[in-house]
């Protein structure tokens, strides 16, 4: 009897059409293409992208030369020198991050002890030539001092769950 | 419309004598050709938008507002393009192809009925010419698969030989029923002997339903359209009997393809619904009817393409052989006994 109801399913196409319909309801639905030049996805205030040194407002920068995201870097894509500066404060003479070899984890910017090293939500950059993803202490440093209203808005957001 | 067609022609004749009828048979064969080769173009502009509005995105809407002049910037891609001819190919064969694969699929069109008294060729045995040129198509695929010297191509040929040899046994059973109903090969008389008071209640797909499912199956396997794209396969044999195309030589299989879709969607509408017929009494026949119950048969392909997985091989062939043919036969029967009896009515 269940095989004559089989037959009597297959032959009548009820799996064929049942199938169409899904498709068919489908066609009318709304799409979620993100149209991405067009339309963008929100980000939120963790978001990680391309980094930054940040400045206090005095001008000083804040980067204190500990090492911490050079030792806590997965990838080892972050190299720093040292020196004493002439006020015989500690400062970084080179401070370079790969972002070739950056895998964004973010673990730099959790492992800084004075918010010095941070990402931004700067994703869309590119390079044309080998060595312009190679970001230098000044890149940083320019990267910061442009984006540090928004820099400084994030941090303010996400201190309640720090 | 007529009239005018007809004083048209009077005035050619006596103007050009001899010379007339085959300059005026070229026009006719551009009025038709041309809207095709138009209408081929902005099926696969349909395609890609439908699959995409069914699979919850956009389709391509980038070129020309909601991506209108997609088909313009593919072709004038595919022509700009390369054509890489494989040094072990047999050269003549490999440019004759897709040639052999496009033909046919026009030429069909000589015998199609768009409205009364609207064929350019108007043949009593239509229907043979049809059958006759819709498998001639297959040559193109099969000398594509073998000149191109490839074993994906070779394996793509030898797959669309089959199916075609299988499918067009069922296709032709299920004609030779709608041959029964209407008593006469040329199409314009099937339409005719569809007509009645009673609008659609006329139409041959009433008493000959499971025929025209089995009709429009065995055009799908027969264009080689999802999901009895074999032929093709690109998951498993790269893309099949074009694998070796490029450029123009792809183009034109690209062309035949879509072609023949809208062949084999006009030629359902006019053996099962119809034709030029109007549906519903109180509206007059046009073309417009026919192309409209073409463009549904056409929006059922790329349905079909965005639901059905693809058939495996020995699927394919029981399907062809164990399901429909004897299906077929059956109906005719059917169809046959029921004609004698009182109870047919069409």
């Amino acid at each position: 009897m269940s095989k004559l109801f089989n037959l009597l399913k297959s032959f009548l196409l009820i799996e064929l059409l049942q199938g169409l319909s899904v498709t068919g309801r489908y066609f009318f639905a709304r799409h979620i293409t993100v149209e991405y030049p067009d339309e963008r996805t929100p980000q939120g205030f963790r978001f990680r992208g391309q980094h930054a040194q940040r400045r206090y407002p005095n001008g000083e920068e804040r980067c204190i030369g500990c090492k911490l995201c050079e030792a806590v870097c997965p990838a080892m894509a972050i190299k720093i020198e040292i020196a004493e500066r002439e006020d015989g404060t500690r400062r970084t003479t080179q401070y370079d991050i790969d972002l070739v070899k950056c895998i964004f984890c973010g673990f730099c910017e959790e492992s800084c002890p004075v918010d010095a090293i941070v990402e931004t939500r700067v994703f869309e950059y590119h390079g044309e030539q080998r060595g312009d993803l190679y970001y230098t202490k000044e890149m940083l440093l320019a990267n910061g001092d442009k984006h540090e209203a928004q820099i400084a808005l994030d941090r303010a957001s996400d201190a309640k769950y720090r | 419309m007529m009239e005018l067609l007809n004083t048209l022609e009077k005035a050619g004749v006596d103007l050009l004598g001899p010379v007339w009828l085959p300059l005026w048979t070229v026009v006719k064969i551009l009025v038709i050709v041309l809207p095709i080769m138009g209408g081929v173009a902005y099926l696969t502009l349909a395609e890609r938008k439908i699959l995409g509005w069914m699979q919850v995105r956009p389709g391509p809407n980038r070129v020309g507002p909601w991506g209108l002049l997609q088909p313009l910037a593919d072709g004038i891609k595919l022509l700009l393009k390369e054509i890489i001819i494989p040094s072990k190919s047999n050269k003549f064969l490999f440019l004759a192809a897709p040639v052999l694969a496009l033909t046919p699929a026009l030429a069909a069109w000589a015998v199609i009925p768009f409205d009364e008294g609207m064929t350019l060729a108007n043949v009593n045995a239509g229907l043979l010419y049809i059958l006759a040129m819709t498998s001639l198509g297959v040559y193109g695929i099969i000398i594509a698969g073998w000149a191109s010297n490839s074993k994906y191509a070779f394996l793509g040929a030898l797959r669309s030989s089959a199916q075609i040899v299988s499918y067009e046994l069922a296709m032709g059973f299920a004609l030779v029923c709608v041959l029964l109903a209407a008593q006469s090969m040329n199409l314009g008389d099937i339409v005719r002997g569809q007509k009645s008071e009673y609008g659609l209640l006329g139409w041959y797909f009433i008493p000959l339903f499971p025929m025209f499912v089995v009709y429009f199956i065995s055009g799908v396997a027969e264009t080689n359209r999802a999901p009895f794209d074999l032929a093709e396969d690109e998951s498993a044999i790269v893309a099949g009997f074009h694998t070796e195309y490029s450029g123009m030589g792809f183009a034109l299989f690209f062309l035949a393809e879509y072609a023949n879709m809208i062949l084999i969607s006009v030629l359902t509408s006019v053996m099962f619904l119809g034709g030029w017929l109007s549906p519903v009494p109180f509206l007059p026949d046009s073309i417009l009817w026919l192309l409209a119950k073409m463009s549904f048969f056409l929006f059922l392909f790329l349905w079909f393409r965005a639901t059905f997985p693809r058939y495996r091989y020995d699927q394919l062939m029981r399907l062809g052989w164990k399901v429909l043919i004897p299906l077929t036969l059956v109906w005719v029967v059917v169809v046959a006994a029921w004609m004698q009896t009182p109870l047919w009515v069409w």
